[in-house]
């Protein structure tokens, strides 16, 4: 996403049709959004710190690199840093003190750490594969066969 | 001087166990007490991450505890943020968590490492309040 995108303020949301392949950048949310609404809007969700294209945390960084890795390139990443209502609400929604905080089909899945261990215990390809969506990584590995 | 329960504390434990590192003391006493770990490392990664010299704001931690038998990834850190969560209310920034049963830890000791900070600290105005927590 170009820094373009990042400066507006209002926010321009990709319509279905469209689906580009890039993550799907939603700037500040605004105040009538709450973390329940925003977690079931979109297959995989993302609180974190920066964005897709230029994250502001190593751990942020690693959710935004592990799912790249698996071809997942649309999601919703919502920035905290720009907008300390939904940072403290996300917080509060799922009682977890930390960011980034990944979300599939609306059910919180953890953060970094998890998402990392998930990765590499095999669970994200069976966990993404729950939600219709294919692992690159599979592919990866038919083809090294 | 004014002085809030949780420094009071922190500052107890402290004195008996680190004098000059009193969160990262905190942690170790609280997650033992929660856990019971038959291994635990606390690392205060602070230099790691955009924040000064001397912070106790960014840990990771390693803990081995029969109690995590049979309690999924997420509930494992859950056990782990509720023994910490004053700390994590005020001075704790980041928590990085590994959460192993004992067997677990014997068959595949690894250890993880945290991710190259991307000086998200620097523009985060919540940071300052909490490095003072951690000194205070």
């Amino acid at each position: 996403m170009n820094a373009l995108v990042l400066s507006t303020s209002r926010c321009v949301r990709a319509g279905s049709l469209l689906r580009p392949r890039t993550a799907r950048l939603l700037c500040s949310p605004g105040a009538q959004r709450s973390p329940a609404d925003l977690v079931k809007k979109d297959r995989v969700v993302v609180f974190m710190k920066g964005t897709p294209a230029q994250p502001m945390c190593g751990f942020s960084n690693a959710v935004v690199q592990i799912l790249r890795m698996h071809g997942v390139d649309e999601y919703a990443a919502y920035n905290v840093l720009e907008d300390q209502d939904i940072r403290q609400g996300v917080k509060d929604f799922t009682n977890w003190p930390t960011i980034p905080q990944v979300f599939f089909n609306g059910e919180f899945v953890g953060g970094c750490d998890i998402l990392l261990q998930m990765h590499q215990n095999g669970d994200l390809v069976e966990e993404l594969q729950k939600l219709g969506i294919r692992s690159a990584l599979l592919d990866a590995e038919k083809e090294s066969k | 001087a004014a002085s809030s329960p949780l420094r009071v504390r922190l500052a107890h434990i402290g004195l008996q166990m680190e004098p000059d590192r009193p969160v990262e003391a905190a942690v170790r006493t609280k997650l033992t007490q929660a856990l019971q770990p038959v291994h635990l490392e606390v690392l205060n990664e602070s230099h790691m991450h955009a924040v000064p010299k001397g912070s106790e704001s960014h840990f990771r931690v390693r803990v081995v505890s029969q109690q995590f038998e049979g309690v999924s990834l997420l509930q494992r850190h859950r056990l782990v943020n509720e023994a910490l969560k004053d700390e994590l209310s005020t001075c704790i920034h980041a928590l990085a968590i590994e959460a192993k049963t004992p067997q677990q830890w014997d068959s595949n000791p690894t250890v993880g490492k945290s991710p190259p900070c991307l000086g998200g600290s620097k523009h985060d105005n919540t940071m300052a309040d909490k490095l003072k927590a951690g000194r205070d």
